[in-house]
């Protein structure tokens, strides 16, 4: 999937793309399918306005795979639902655009997001179980989805519920389509969760962390089975995940997520073999990985995601970022593209050769102190720690967080 | 299943036994009137107290007596005479079962009829005026005793004494037999008495668990899926949210069949609390350890029908 041509999935980073509206709006043929343009969720709670999504633009066309990385609280999961509509519920303050085949899903009533709810836009879930209810049986659950949106009788909705059990690979279907949830594996639930997500042939899937509460063994299963189903069903997936390992196998196209925005964003090889923000590298960097033998450490990430709700001044990044400068806690970068490089946003305050020579030490396994020494960056102002501890010590830089 | 049933069945037999021996000890034990004395009148001479104590079986040791008891139980289904007026316990209490049967079963018709659109609306509009409005009647009927509601909505509607003469008043009960549209209009302010403290509970514990339920994950899904908010709230939400509804209905009606005491005296219904107040006050025993026994049976009857409907309610529950 990957070796598609890399223009047709490419993400729109920069909000303001004039040229990129007018081509959502006329409906033509090279329209994505999903185009999200400066989307921002907003929840009042009584510690403030959690800014929860702030100005995401991405999109995905049709038969492709969208990968969405970040830390739980980054956004990731709450733009997504705001994609089905599904924050409306909880009281979100919503604006930007959700163009699905040109329809604004924001502008949408809630009876005329129904229709594509669970329709043409499905979604599964990071816990299978508690995402299907316990008193019905499988079968029962999967016939309610067929007809919500198909004018069948119950005999025939029931024949295609255990066509869909089949279809995810579960044995038996008509057997344990009888059966309820808590009979089934954790595997098969998900297996049973993407079946119902399929029930009406939707052309957009968004799977939030699919396989996160699954087993490894089955976590590969249930990818591999994404893979198939939409090689067999032409679906566009997006897939939200916190495991890059995870968006390697799937994604055509990466967006990174931090603190509500996307902060890089390019096709699935760029990231892996160039990525451009120090958020990125932190990522990549403490992914163990087999090849990298013991003696490479993992690098993780200090400190914890920001507060949405009092977020950092300046880069968001900024107080856990190894390479933040004096200057970094007042200017906000913006989504910009990579000299050099069409296809590759970022929004970083570094100079773009300076992050490519310090990706560079990075990837000859140096850690983010000795590559910042090797490029003849100055200390970060906030790391008040001994060079070095701030890279194990976990937490250290969470104080920096709220301004 | 069927083992479990009656298992648990033999249990409550057991449980049965227990609690008529302390009834049974409990009301010798404790400073009442002498029940021979009660009945020799006005002509009472130690010879007549001992000849009636005699004849009620009195002189016996009190062993003797629960085994006699017992006996009679087992084997004929008798439950004695009353000390007052020489019926059989037995007989008595079937003819004041109808009336209590009347005021519970009905009685729980209209809360839930009323506790639960309640309940549903207030966890729906969670915070609403509806909802503050809905939870601060609740607190009210709560909070207020039923023979306090009695007498003021008699005071209140009661077609004799009332101000407004709209319901039929106390001391109106006729059998359902008799006449079915008096029994109906006869008993509608008993029910809304009864029903008003239940109603208010049923809507708050429906109110905190719908509230919950639908804070789940499966409600998420059920609205991915498309399916239209009231679908999603009754079908996916109540559906789950109704377990404590039904444990609590079952176990409530088990309790009030044993006898509404306060409502059937505020009303004067001849029904099995009735029955059970007045024999207290004549220390008839026969009669009190007969309803006594049959509050017991009727609550032990409902935790168990409790425990079957979880079982069929949530198909995660397995007895065995």
């Amino acid at each position: 999937m990957r070796d598609a041509s890399p223009d047709q999935g490419r993400l729109e980073g920069d909000p303001p793309h004039p040229e990129g509206r007018q081509d959502a709006g006329t409906g033509t043929s090279s329209e994505p399918l999903l185009r999200v343009e400066d989307l921002r969720v907003e929840f009042a709670t009584d510690d403030g306005i959690v800014h929860a999504v702030d100005g995401v633009t991405y999109q995905v066309s049709r038969g492709r795979t969208l990968g969405i990385v970040g830390e739980s609280g980054s956004g990731k999961t709450v733009s997504s639902l705001t994609t089905l509509g599904l924050t409306r519920s909880q009281g979100a303050h919503i604006s930007g655009r959700i163009l699905f085949e040109g329809r604004d899903l924001v502008a949408l009533s809630e009876d005329e997001l129904r229709t594509i709810r669970g329709n043409e836009i499905a979604m599964i879930f990071q816990d299978p179980l508690s995402s299907l209810h316990p008193f019905y049986r499988v079968g029962t659950q999967l016939v309610e989805a067929v007809l919500a949106h198909q004018d069948l009788s119950k005999a025939k909705a029931r024949e295609r519920a255990v066509e869909l059990l089949g279809l995810v690979g579960i044995p038996d279907p008509s057997r344990r389509a009888e059966d309820y949830p808590h009979e089934f594996s954790g595997g098969m639930r998900q297996r049973a969760m993407i079946a119902m997500a399929l029930a009406n042939d939707p052309k957009l899937l968004i799977a939030d962390e699919p396989t996160t509460a699954l087993d490894v063994t089955v976590q590969a299963q249930i990818l591999a089975l994404m893979e198939r189903l939409q090689r067999e069903l032409g679906m566009a997936i997006v897939i939200i995940t916190h495991d890059l390992g995870v968006v390697a196998e799937m994604a055509d196209d990466i967006a990174v997520m931090y603190a509500g925005r996307i902060v890089e964003t390019a096709s699935a090889e760029l990231v892996f073999s160039g990525p451009e923000h120090p958020y990125t590298w932190g990522l990549l960097k403490s992914i163990p990985t087999l090849a990298g033998g013991r003696e490479d450490d993992l690098v993780p990430i200090p400190g914890t995601p920001p507060s949405l709700i009092r977020r950092p001044s300046g880069c968001h990044f900024h107080p856990r970022c190894p390479y933040a400068q004096p200057e970094h806690s007042r200017i906000d970068p913006q989504l910009q593209p990579v000299p050099e490089k069409a296809s590759h946003d970022v929004a970083c305050l570094l100079e773009s050769e300076l992050r490519r020579r310090l990706w560079e030490e990075l990837r000859r396994g140096c850690t983010p102190e000795q590559a910042r020494e090797a490029v003849g960056l100055p200390a970060p102002p906030s790391a008040t720690t001994e060079p070095g501890a701030a890279a194990t010590q976990t937490g250290t830089a969470a104080s920096g967080t709220s301004p | 299943m069927t083992r479990y049933i009656i298992r648990r069945l033999l249990w409550g037999v057991l449980l049965l036994i227990v609690v008529s021996a302390l009834t049974f000890v409990l009301f010798r034990i404790l400073p009442t009137a002498d029940p021979a004395k009660l009945r020799a009148g006005r002509l009472q001479n130690p010879k007549i107290i001992a000849e009636i104590r005699h004849n009620l079986g009195l002189d016996k040791s009190l062993l003797t007596q629960f085994w006699l008891y017992m006996k009679g139980i087992f084997l004929h289904f008798d439950l004695g005479y009353s000390y007052y007026s020489s019926a059989s316990v037995k007989s008595l209490i079937f003819d004041r079962l109808p009336a209590t049967i009347s005021l519970s079963v009905g009685a729980a018709v209209v809360w839930l009829l009323v506790g639960i659109p309640t309940g549903i609306i207030s966890a729906v509009k969670q915070r609403s005026l509806l909802d503050r409005a809905a939870m601060g009647t609740a607190l009210v009927f709560v909070s207020a005793p039923v023979y306090w509601l009695g007498l003021i909505s008699l005071y209140v509607f009661a077609s004799d004494i009332g101000l407004l003469h709209i319901f039929p008043g106390s001391n109106s009960y006729v059998g359902l037999t008799a006449d079915p549209v008096k029994w109906f209009t006869s008993l509608l302010l008993p029910w809304f008495v009864l029903a008003a403290t239940f109603a208010a509970i049923y809507a708050r514990v429906l109110r905190g668990s719908l509230i919950e339920s639908m804070d789940e994950d499966y409600i998420r899904t059920a609205r991915a899926k498309g399916l239209s908010e009231r679908r999603v709230v009754v079908r996916h939400g109540v559906r789950s949210a109704i377990n404590p509804i039904a444990t609590l209905l079952a176990l409530d009606i088990g309790v009030l069949l044993g006898g509404a005491v306060l409502t059937e005296t505020v009303f004067n219904i001849p029904g099995i609390g009735r029955l059970n107040y007045d024999a207290l006050t004549h220390a008839d025993f026969p009669i009190v350890q007969g309803t006594v026994l049959l509050a017991a049976l009727f609550i032990i009857v409902a935790n168990i029908v409790v425990d079957i409907a979880y079982a069929y309610l949530d198909p995660r529950v397995r007895y065995s």
